[in-house]
C-alpha cells in the first residue's frame, strides 16, 4: 500500500486544483466500480453496488490539500502569495513549493522589519522561482501551487506533505480493493476543496443523498513534546471521532465503529478534537440530515509539509473500514 | 443613466424595495416574466432562442443590498444610536452626511471639533457605539417620527468627475449597483439559453439571497456580476493593488468565498483577449461573492465572477470609471454569446 500512498501524497492538488489527483484515483479504482461520475465542482464520486438489504452509504475523503496562491509578481520577478486553506507562516520561510507545470520556488522573508526570532506574516513572505523580471517571471497572479517535499518511508511511520488528506484517499481506494461483497450501495467520494470550506461535501452530499455518512480524515496528535492535550497518539489504532469544532458524531454511529473493532480485535482510540472539523459536517446537514462519523487517522505536524502517520494505523484504518462494509449495520 | 437612478435610491440589506422598484422599470420592457421571491429577490427570466448547445439555462446575479447604518435607540436629547449594517469602517462615517428612513429625513453623524480632543482620543477610533446621528430636530419630534429599527443611507449625490478620459463618475453603493445596471444591459439581448437575472438581496449581511435565488433557479452555470475591492493608490512596496481603476473588468480566481470555475474564466478570457477588451486579474484571496453561495447550491453550480473596480466601497461615497463599466457590459455580452456553444473541459 506505500507504493499507492507515495503517488497519491507526492501528486499536485491544491484546492481547487485536484484534478491529477483525480485522475489517478481513477485510474486506480477502474474495474471495482459499478458507477464512476465527476460533478459539477469536481467530486469523484465511485459507487460499488450492495447485494441487496443494506444502506446507502456515504464514505469521504478529500483529494485537496493546502497550498498558496499568488497575488503579485513584482518587477524583480518575485511572488506575493496568499494562503491556500490553513497554512501556518511559521512552517514556510526556507520551504519549498510546486506549481501545476513543475516549476518550483523556494519561500523567503523580507528582512527589513523582521527581528531575529520575529515571526514573519504571510504578507511579508515571497517566493522566488529564480526569475529575473517581471516579463520573464514563467508564473502568474492566480497560479497556485502544494508545498514541495517528497514522502518518506520511516519504515513503521511515514512523512510526506498532504497526508491530509491524501491517506483518507489511499484508505478509502484499498478498502475497495480489499472489501469484496458487501450488503450496502457504498459510494465512496473524493470531495474538492474541503480546506477551503468543505465546499465540495456539500454538494457532493446533496446528490448522493446518503442515508449514512463516514469521512476519512487526519486528526491532530497529543504525543510530541510539550503538546497540548488530547488523548490520541500515533500507532494506538485508528481514531473514532466522537466530536470536534463542526460536528458531533452520532451515537449509533460511533457505537457500530467501536463495537465492529472490538468485535474484530482491531485497536482504536476515541478522538475528541477542539480544533478543526472534516467533510462529515456538511454531510450531517445536507438536505433533511443523516447520522455521520469519522474514521480518523492520527497524524503528527500536520497542515505542515512534513506530516507524519504511523502505518499500522493505516492498515488497521483500511481494516476497520472494510469489516464495517461488509456487515449490517447495528443501528 | 440607470446607474444614477440606482445609487440615489436607497436600498441597505433587507429593505431593497427602492431599488428593486427602479430595476423593475429599467428591465420591464425586454424581460418575459419578472418574480419576487419569498426574501426578496428579484428575478428576471429572458427565455433563450432555442438550441443551445450549451447550458440550458444560466443565471447572472448581482446584489441590489448596499451597506448602511440602522437606528438601534433613541436618546432622552434626540440624539440616535446606531449600528453598522454590513461591513463598514467605524472611521469613514464621522461628519458624514445621511438620510434616515423612507421619508429621507436628513442628519449628520457628530463629531467632537478637534479643538476638544485630547491627544489620546486623536489616536483612537471611536466605535459605532460611541456616535449618534444629529437630526437638529427636537426631542420630541425625534421620538415621534424615528424608532429603532430604522434604516439610516448615506446621503451622497451622483456625479460626474470627468466626462473624458477614464469617465470617472462618483457615489455611494457603486457595490453593487454597478453590477445590477451591468445585468439590466445584459437582458436586453437574447441567447440561446434561458437567462435568469437574479438581482439579490442581503449579500452584505452573508450572501442570503444568492442561497436561495440559486437553489430556486438551479442553473447549469451562473455569474455574479459585483464592484469590487480597487486599491491603486501609490504603495511604499511593491505589493499588488487589487484591482487598477481604467484597468477593465476584474476577473476573480478564487476570493475567500469561491474557487471560480476555470472553464469560465478561461472563457472569459478568451473572449477578452480574442475581442481587444481589457480585463484585470483580481489579486486571489480578497473579499467575497454571491457566488460563494451560488456555487455550492444544490449538487454545485460552475460560477465566475466579474466586476467593476470601485475605490472606496463600502463608504458614503466611492469612485468608478464609466470606461471599466462598458467594458464589463461587452465582456458579458460576449462571453455569454460564446457559452452558447457550450463549456470546453
Amino acid at each position: 500500500m506505500k507504493e499507492l500512498i507515495k503517488a497519491l501524497v507526492e501528486t499536485y492538488g491544491p484546492a481547487g486544483c485536484e484534478d491529477k489527483v483525480r485522475e489517478l484515483i481513477a485510474a486506480e479504482v477502474q474495474g471495482l466500480a459499478s458507477k464512476v461520475e465527476v460533478d459539477a465542482l469536481g467530486n469523484l464520486i465511485v459507487m460499488v453496488r450492495g447485494k441487496g438489504g443494506g444502506r446507502r452509504i456515504m464514505l469521504a475523503a478529500h483529494m485537496d490539500e493546502i497550498g498558496v496562491v499568488v497575488s503579485h509578481v513584482d518587477q524583480q520577478g518575485f511572488l506575493r502569495f496568499q494562503p491556500l486553506g490553513g497554512v501556518q507562516a511559521r512552517t514556510l520561510v526556507g520551504g519549498r513549493v510546486r506549481f501545476a507545470s513543475g516549476l518550483r520556488g523556494a519561500i523567503g522573508a523580507e528582512e527589513k522589519g523582521l527581528g531575529q526570532g520575529d515571526m514573519p506574516r504571510i504578507d511579508q513572505l515571497f517566493i522566488d522561482v529564480g526569475a529575473r523580471s517581471k516579463e520573464t517571471c514563467p508564473v502568474h497572479v492566480g497560479d497556485v501551487a502544494c508545498f514541495d517535499r517528497d514522502f518518506v518511508d520511516l519504515g513503521d511511520r511515514l512523512m510526506a506533505k498532504a497526508f491530509d488528506d491524501r491517506i483518507g484517499c489511499a484508505i478509502l481506494v484499498q478498502a475497495m480493493k480489499e472489501m469484496g461483497e458487501t450488503p450496502h450501495d457504498v459510494y465512496m467520494v473524493f470531495t474538492v476543496q474541503e480546506e477551503l470550506g468543505l465546499r465540495g461535501a456539500q454538494t457532493v452530499a446533496f446528490g448522493v443523498e446518503a442515508d449514512l455518512g463516514i469521512a476519512i480524515d487526519v486528526t491532530r496528535t497529543g504525543d510530541t513534546p510539550e503538546a497540548r492535550t488530547m488523548a490520541v497518539a500515533l500507532g494506538n489504532g485508528p481514531a473514532i471521532k466522537v466530536k470536534d469544532r463542526g460536528m458531533l458524531t452520532h451515537r449509533g454511529v460511533r457505537e457500530w465503529m467501536a463495537g465492529t473493532a472490538q468485535a474484530v480485535g482491531l485497536p482504536y482510540q476515541l478522538e475528541v478534537l477542539e480544533a478543526g472539523t472534516t467533510d462529515a459536517m456538511a454531510m450531517q446537514t445536507s438536505k433533511a440530515g443523516l447520522p455521520v462519523g469519522v474514521l480518523s487517522v492520527p497524524t503528527r505536524n500536520v497542515h505542515t509539509p512534513s506530516e507524519m502517520v504511523d502505518y499500522q494505523d493505516v492498515m488497521n484504518s483500511v481494516r476497520l473500514l472494510v469489516e464495517l462494509l461488509r456487515r449490517p449495520v447495528s443501528f | 443613466m440607470l446607474i444614477q437612478q440606482l445609487v440615489e435610491a436607497d436600498g441597505i440589506s433587507g429593505h431593497e424595495g427602492a431599488v428593486r422598484q427602479v430595476l423593475i422599470g429599467a428591465v420591464e420592457g425586454y424581460a418575459d416574466e419578472y418574480r419576487i421571491d419569498a426574501l426578496g429577490n428579484l428575478i428576471v427570466v429572458k427565455r433563450g432562442r432555442g438550441g443551445a448547445a450549451g447550458p440550458k439555462s444560466v443565471m447572472v446575479s448581482a446584489h441590489m443590498d448596499e451597506v448602511g447604518l440602522m437606528v438601534t435607540y433613541v436618546e432622552r436629547d434626540g440624539t440616535i444610536r446606531f449600528s453598522p449594517v454590513g461591513g463598514i469602517d467605524p472611521r469613514v462615517v464621522l461628519a458624514k452626511r445621511v438620510r434616515i428612513g423612507d421619508e429621507r429625513i436628513p442628519g449628520v453623524i457628530g463629531v467632537k471639533p478637534i479643538h476638544l480632543l485630547e491627544q489620546a482620543e486623536r489616536e483612537r477610533v471611536l466605535r459605532f457605539d460611541q456616535m449618534g446621528i444629529d437630526t437638529g430636530m427636537s426631542a420630541d419630534e425625534v421620538a415621534r417620527r424615528i424608532t429603532p429599527g430604522t434604516y439610516v443611507a448615506f446621503d451622497t449625490s451622483f456625479q460626474v468627475l470627468d466626462e473624458g478620459g477614464l469617465r470617472t463618475v462618483k457615489g455611494k453603493a457603486f457595490d453593487d449597483r454597478a453590477g445590477c445596471a451591468l445585468l439590466a444591459e445584459l437582458l436586453k439581448e437574447s441567447y440561446a439559453f434561458d437567462l435568469y437575472a437574479a438581482f439579490t438581496v442581503q449579500e452584505e449581511v452573508g450572501l442570503r439571497g444568492a442561497r436561495v435565488a440559486a437553489y430556486a433557479v438551479n442553473p447549469d452555470v451562473a455569474f455574479a456580476l459585483e464592484g469590487t475591492v480597487c486599491d491603486d493608490s501609490p504603495k511604499e512596496k511593491d505589493v499588488s493593488p487589487t484591482t487598477r481603476l481604467g484597468a477593465g473588468p476584474a476577473l476573480t480566481i478564487m476570493d475567500r468565498s469561491v474557487v471560480c470555475d476555470r472553464r469560465l474564466v478561461r472563457l472569459l478570457v478568451e473572449e477578452a483577449e480574442g475581442e481587444g477588451i481589457p480585463y484585470q486579474i483580481k489579486q486571489p484571496g480578497i473579499g467575497g461573492t454571491d457566488a460563494g453561495a451560488i456555487h455550492i447550491q444544490r449538487g454545485g453550480i460552475p460560477s465566475a465572477v466579474v466586476a467593476v473596480p470601485c475605490r472606496y466601497i463600502h463608504s458614503p461615497v466611492s469612485v468608478m470609471s464609466l470606461n471599466d463599466f462598458d467594458h464589463a457590459v461587452r465582456l458579458m455580452k460576449g462571453a455569454l454569446h460564446r457559452l452558447e456553444g457550450g463549456l470546453e473541459a
